[in-house]
């Protein structure tokens, strides 16, 4: 559902385009602020990736942006925004293909219908012959693709990715990022990415605001005006990385 | 294997005991005594095993339904899960031998007052395994789906009941077990046949091999009963990883 809070300053054709607007939000659960005054911008198919430590209220951020959660203050608008959770929220009890066409049938689609249709990515996804995998029996990357393919089937203008490869190992989650990045760039959506990980940020986003510890606020914004494909080890992506991490106080 | 062994190993220490004359046979017969009491009086046991059965299957299955019913509907609205759950757990502190006269009363002595008891005693486990596991899902998950739009009917179907399946078996091994008992009280209460009415009829005639034989037939078909629900788990449940 669209989230539409009035105003001023924010411009309302680029959210019914498939853009974010959101500003000064602020959230506290009890007495801990998570989110305070955060400001963020997505223009409509733009990356935008959110770094910071644990616990700045990065996934309290996607959880507004998605309407699963209202902010105490400030304004929310955005396009309607399907989310991948962390730990990729894949149900134990359903196949690879039901699992990916989980939108599709509380959207009222069939289980043959929404079957097929999940069905018609499984190469391009990588997933060949898995069709019928329960969860467990799946690697980790394939359930992030399984994942991700369920966010992109809701059929909604913007993704919410939560830390999406957070629990992959150091060499999946490289291969997963690349992949990523060219099913972006086939299928451009708007996508806020969280991530603990500025070299993520610096490979697959526009632009990346960083956050501060509890409570979280926008540290800084660096645009990243970068051609793609884009390599770990381009000199650019590395400066970007370095200058990301000063600017988070870790380097 | 080891149950087997333990219970080998139980039933030689028992026989022993007894054939040493260390206790009454009147009070305990032999293993071996209870053995052929089962095989010489089948033809006088297998209609009462048969009866019994079918007043706890029947039983179950009532149970098992107003159960799930109760389970869900106190899920889904907390006002009703308010106003029930102090009736649903005082009806468990009611003692059976307390209402079975009562319900015999009021239902007669044919086979629906033996149901309703068997059900009595049964659809609290079902009720509230079923409950909590309902509860219990996880909430990421629960967040997905709301991300979906996904409908309260939708959550339930989709997510909340799959997820509440293993809880579900739980309460329906719990009441598979405790079944018996509700059966054995209505049958003591009033009644002319089931092993519950041999029971007490063979202590009064002090045949306590026979009264014996059908207390093993009431142990085996607790057991017979749990193991199918066990099975059938293993069917309906197959995505949760088992140990041996």
């Amino acid at each position: 559902m669209p989230i539409e809070v009035e105003a001023p300053g924010v411009e309302p054709r680029s959210v019914a385009e498939g853009g974010v607007a959101l500003a000064g939000v602020e959230k506290a659960f009890g007495d801990v602020r998570a989110l305070a005054g955060v400001s963020l911008r997505a223009a409509p198919r733009e990356v935008v990736a959110v770094a910071g430590p644990s616990g700045c209220g990065k996934s309290t951020l996607l959880e507004i942006v998605c309407g699963l959660t209202a902010p105490d203050a400030g304004t929310v608008r955005a396009a309607p925004a399907a989310l991948m959770p962390q730990r990729d929220g894949l149900l134990p009890w359903l196949d690879a293909v039901d699992n990916a066409a989980l939108a599709l049938r509380v959207g009222g689609a069939s289980k043959r219908e929404a079957r097929a249709a999940a069905r018609e990515h499984f190469a391009a996804f990588g997933l060949d012959g898995f069709e019928r995998a329960r969860p467990p029996e799946l690697s980790g990357g394939m359930r992030q693709r399984v994942a991700f393919l369920r966010t992109l089937l809701a059929g909604r203008p913007v993704l919410c990715l939560d830390e999406p490869f957070g629990a992959l190992d150091a060499l999946t989650r490289a291969q997963m990022q690349d992949w990523l990045a060219g099913a972006l760039a086939r299928e451009p959506r708007t996508a806020v990415l969280v991530t603990h990980d500025v070299e993520e940020a610096a490979l697959l986003a526009d632009r990346i605001v960083l956050l501060s510890p509890r409570p979280g606020r926008v540290v800084d914004t660096l645009e990243v005006p970068l051609p793609r494909p884009r390599h770990r080890t381009d000199a650019d992506v590395v400066a970007l990385r370095e200058r990301a991490l000063t600017a988070l106080g870790a380097a | 294997m080891i149950a087997a062994v333990v219970i080998l190993a139980l039933l030689g220490a028992w026989e022993a005991l007894v054939r040493a004359g260390g206790v009454d046979e009147l009070l305990l017969p032999a293993p071996t005594q209870v053995a052929t009491a089962l095989w010489e009086d089948r033809g006088i046991l297998a209609p009462d095993l048969a009866t019994t059965t079918w007043e706890v299957l029947l039983g179950l299955t009532a149970a098992i339904a107003a159960g799930a019913a109760l389970g869900v509907a106190m899920h889904v609205s907390p006002p009703l899960r308010r106003a029930l759950r102090p009736l649903v757990i005082g009806s468990q502190a009611v003692p059976v031998p307390v209402i079975a006269p009562l319900v015999i009363l009021v239902l007669g002595f044919g086979l629906a007052p033996k149901v309703l008891l068997v059900a009595l005693v049964c659809f609290f486990p079902v009720a509230i395994n079923l409950y909590d596991g309902l509860r219990d899902t996880d909430p990421d998950a629960r967040k997905l789906l709301r991300s979906l739009d996904a409908t309260r009917w939708q959550t339930l179907r989709m997510l909340e009941a799959p997820s509440a399946l293993p809880a579900a078996f739980t309460g329906m091994k719990v009441a598979a077990a405790v079944a018996v008992i509700g059966a054995v009280f209505a049958e003591w209460s009033g009644s002319d046949a089931g092993l519950g009415h041999a029971l007490l009829t063979y202590n009064g005639q002090l045949q306590t091999a026979r009264a014996f034989a059908a207390t093993f037939l009431l142990f085996a078909l607790a057991v017979a009963l749990y193991g199918a629900f066990a099975l059938l788990e293993r069917r309906a449940v197959d995505w949760t990883p088992r140990s041996a």
